[in-house]
């Protein structure tokens, strides 16, 4: 039997109101998928359930079979999860880093190694391996947490806003590595404001809008179910907007 | 004429800034307690002036004359808080200096920052003369009620004390600044600022130590040693104790000398205020070694891998270093009295345990925040597959063995002098570390580990509980020497204080297990 690389069954969180709602998400293995939605909509809250940060009110998560309630420890070992605010730690090197997070998910030293080997040179960080975190840019850190979500290999990996703040250098350096992981079979789910990396990296793209999923499918599905009689080819912030729109108005309906 | 960018403007501005930080930190930021605040401020006011009554009405009821021995003694009690508030004033000034917030703003405004930086040192002089009085304004009104109305004179004694402390830290600072330079200055001036604030107390400790074998600082006052040695009562030496205690031309003179002082010092050091903040603004930030450390990916469990990661952590961070400077400082009196007493007998352990018990459950506060509230990366490790537990009980393990460093050569250095003494140290320094670890566990509020210096205003219950838990298993270990089953009365107050913390914390009240959200 092959597992979803996630499963969302009637999740629901609230805190003084609704911030998820009977949401329902399927991800298929080494799939790209965009998690979009405005400001408020619920996408972190979603994401940090997952990676176990936030424990949900209602529902089932499965990642690869594995239950994030019941066996949180094996959902945990194959997933990584790269916040928008990179938190490393200021006083240690990229390399000392990557040296604890291998620890806590126990990969073998030769192999880590290795992989920290790579993963500097792929992300540019080699020629500052050896300095301390303290006096790095906002896009230097976003890399070397993003190299420590990297270094035990995980089959899912999950980042909110990862590209926020990032010169177009390091965006472009981080879109590649990303891509290259999902071609080698990696799950990736990400959550961004910038819809155009949603249009050209995304294979499916989520819209969340009040705490539900409110259209769901690739570009060309979302394009056919939102025909809103305009001429020419609607780009995915035309469908965007839209479809956050027409959500709000229908709650306004419900409530009224 | 525009008000703005005038001295008063400055100063109605930093005026508003302080007292919504001060309001903020004593209602926690939370709006509408303003009543609250004030009855609170009473009662304690009343009880700090009840407790200072009871402390003096015998020597009131004596009568206090202005011979040798009083004015030693006023003048031992004046002293300690300079050295305090001089310590104060450099942490301050420090923080002025690279503490970025609105500088950036009105140093790329047309305002001169010559009148900024006369405005804030006038403020830190304020602020510093105002906090010694907080403790000591309640002694010095019970005196000028019930004594002689001259006491009062204290107050100006106290503001001109402020003043000196305060260009004396100006011009440490600066010179710092001038002769190391800016990377350097901002850690050299917390460490010189503890060495200065504990400096008075430890001096006098080891010279009690040395001349009467005690390290009470009240007995030295006393001493015949001290009194053979002290100045005529015409010497000029006297004229702070003289002015405290109700000579008015005394007290004005030193009023006069603080301004003189202090204005000569913003005079001297004003112009070169911008200058200093831009080069404080350019520091390079990536100060860390530049040489290649060595990293073995070696193959270690995820609970070995955390208290490394603690203990390196700990290891490098130099604001720790710098803020528990100071409680390790106070370390060296008891650490000097052991050795200068040893092949004397036992009975000094009762006065030394209980400092290294107190030192240890202070320390042991201070490293349980930064590895428990200061984690930097909290969402990796509670992403990472590794039990909540398990990661307690790391951090915990790295806490303990981090203080058993420091304590544990005074320990057996008191065991050379008594094996019964240096058990119940064992005993009582560990009661006092897992204690603090526990409050800081019940209290656990995620922060930036760089906010370590004012960790004490997230929680007051916290911090209050921390301080009496290692005061009270310090009791319990005098006691316990002493051989008194009043030891057990003790060590039992202290967990129906810590039954109580954990009652008011926020991991009972939120109904979680604590461990859930490291």
């Amino acid at each position: 039997m092959t597992h979803s690389a996630l499963s969302i069954r009637n999740l629901s969180k609230t805190y003084t109101r609704p911030a998820v709602s009977d949401l329902n998400l399927e991800i298929k293995a080494g799939e790209f998928y965009a998690l979009l939605g405005p400001n408020g909509a619920g996408k972190t809250t979603t994401l940090k359930m997952v990676a176990g940060l936030l424990q949900a009110d209602k529902g089932d998560i499965h990642i690869f079979g594995h239950n994030a309630k019941t066996d949180p420890l094996g959902a945990k070992q194959i997933t990584a999860w790269v916040p928008d605010e990179p938190m490393i730690y200021d006083r240690l090197t990229p390399l000392e880093y990557l040296e604890f997070v291998a620890g806590l998910w126990e990969v073998p030293g030769d192999l880590a190694a290795k992989r920290a080997e790579e993963i500097l040179d792929t992300l540019g960080l080699e020629p500052h391996a050896h300095e301390r975190c303290e006096g790095f840019s906002k896009g230097m850190r976003q890399k070397v947490a993003l190299a420590g979500a990297l270094i035990h290999d995980p089959k899912l990996i999950i980042l909110d806003e990862p590209l926020t703040g990032l010169d177009a250098g390091s965006a472009r350096m981080v879109k590649d590595v990303l891509l290259k992981r999902v071609d080698d079979g990696c799950t990736v789910i990400l959550t961004t404001h910038i819809l155009e990396v949603a249009e050209r990296m995304a294979q499916r793209i989520g819209v969340i809008a009040e705490g539900r999923l409110v259209c769901e499918g690739t570009l060309a599905e979302l394009r056919a179910a939102n025909t809103t009689g305009k001429s020419g080819e609607q780009s995915l912030e035309e469908i965007f907007l839209d479809v956050v729109d027409r959500s709000k108005e229908q709650n306004q309906e419900v409530a009224a | 004429m525009s008000r703005t960018a005038s001295y008063r403007w400055f100063a109605e501005h930093e005026f508003r800034l302080a007292w919504r930080d001060l309001y903020g930190m004593m209602s926690g930021n939370r709006p509408g307690r303003g009543k609250r605040i004030f009855i609170v401020s009473l009662i304690i006011s009343l009880g700090l002036h009840l407790l200072a009554w009871a402390a003096l009405k015998s020597t009131i009821a004596h009568g206090i004359t202005s011979d040798v021995p009083t004015l030693l003694m006023v003048s031992g009690f004046l002293l300690l808080p300079v050295s305090l508030m001089a310590s104060q004033a450099m942490e301050s000034i420090t923080r002025a200096f690279y503490t970025r917030s609105d500088l950036e703003l009105i140093l790329a405004s047309p305002a001169p920052a010559t009148k900024l930086f006369a405005v804030r040192m006038v403020a830190i002089a304020l602020t510093t003369a105002t906090l010694t009085l907080l403790v000591t304004a309640p002694a010095i009104n019970v005196l000028a009620l019930t004594d002689n109305a001259g006491w009062w004179f204290a107050y100006p004694v106290v503001f001109a004390f402020g003043m000196m402390a305060t260009s004396f830290a100006i011009l440490l600072t600066m010179g710092l600044f001038t002769i190391i330079g800016p990377s350097k200055t901002r850690l050299a001036a917390q460490i010189v600022a503890a060495v200065v604030g504990a400096g008075f107390v430890i001096g006098i400790q080891l010279v009690a130590i040395i001349s009467i074998g005690s390290i009470s600082r009240l007995q030295l006052l006393q001493s015949d040693f001290l009194l053979a040695r002290a100045p005529e009562i015409s010497s000029s030496w006297w004229l702070p104790a003289m002015g405290a205690m109700g000579d008015g031309v005394s007290a004005m003179t030193l009023f006069v000398i603080g301004v003189l002082v202090f204005a000569a010092t913003l005079v001297m050091t004003a112009g070169s205020y911008g200058k200093v903040v831009l080069k404080a603004a350019s520091i390079d930030l990536a100060s860390g070694p530049k040489k290649q450390s060595k990293v073995a990916f070696r193959k270690m469990s995820a609970a070995a891998m955390l208290r490394r990661k603690e203990w390196k952590l700990l290891r490098r961070d130099k604001w720790l270093m710098s803020q528990t400077l100071m409680q390790l400082l106070y370390l060296i009196p008891p650490a000097f009295m052991l050795w200068h007493s040893f092949g004397q007998g036992s009975s000094m352990t009762m006065v030394i345990v209980p400092v290294i018990v107190m030192a240890a459950g202070q320390l042991a506060g201070g490293l349980s925040w930064l590895a428990i509230s200061g984690e930097d990366a909290p969402e990796l490790v509670t992403t990472a597959p590794v039990s909540a537990g398990q990661v307690v009980r790391a951090k915990v393990e790295a806490i303990l063995i981090s203080v058993s460093f420091v304590a544990a050569p005074l320990i057996l250095a008191i065991a050379l002098l008594s094996v019964h003494s240096a058990l119940i140290a064992v005993v009582c320094v560990a009661a006092s570390v897992i204690s603090a670890t526990a409050i800081q566990l019940w209290f656990k509020a995620q922060a930036r580990r760089s906010n370590f210096r004012r960790r004490q205003t997230s929680s007051r219950v916290a911090t209050m509980a921390e301080a009496f838990s290692s005061i009270l298993w310090a009791g319990t270990a005098a006691i316990w020497i002493v051989g008194s089953w009043a030891a057990v009365i003790v060590a039992l107050l202290v967990l129906a204080i810590l039954a109580f913390t954990w009652w008011m914390s926020p991991a009972r009240q939120s109904q979680m297990p604590m461990t859930d959200s490291i």
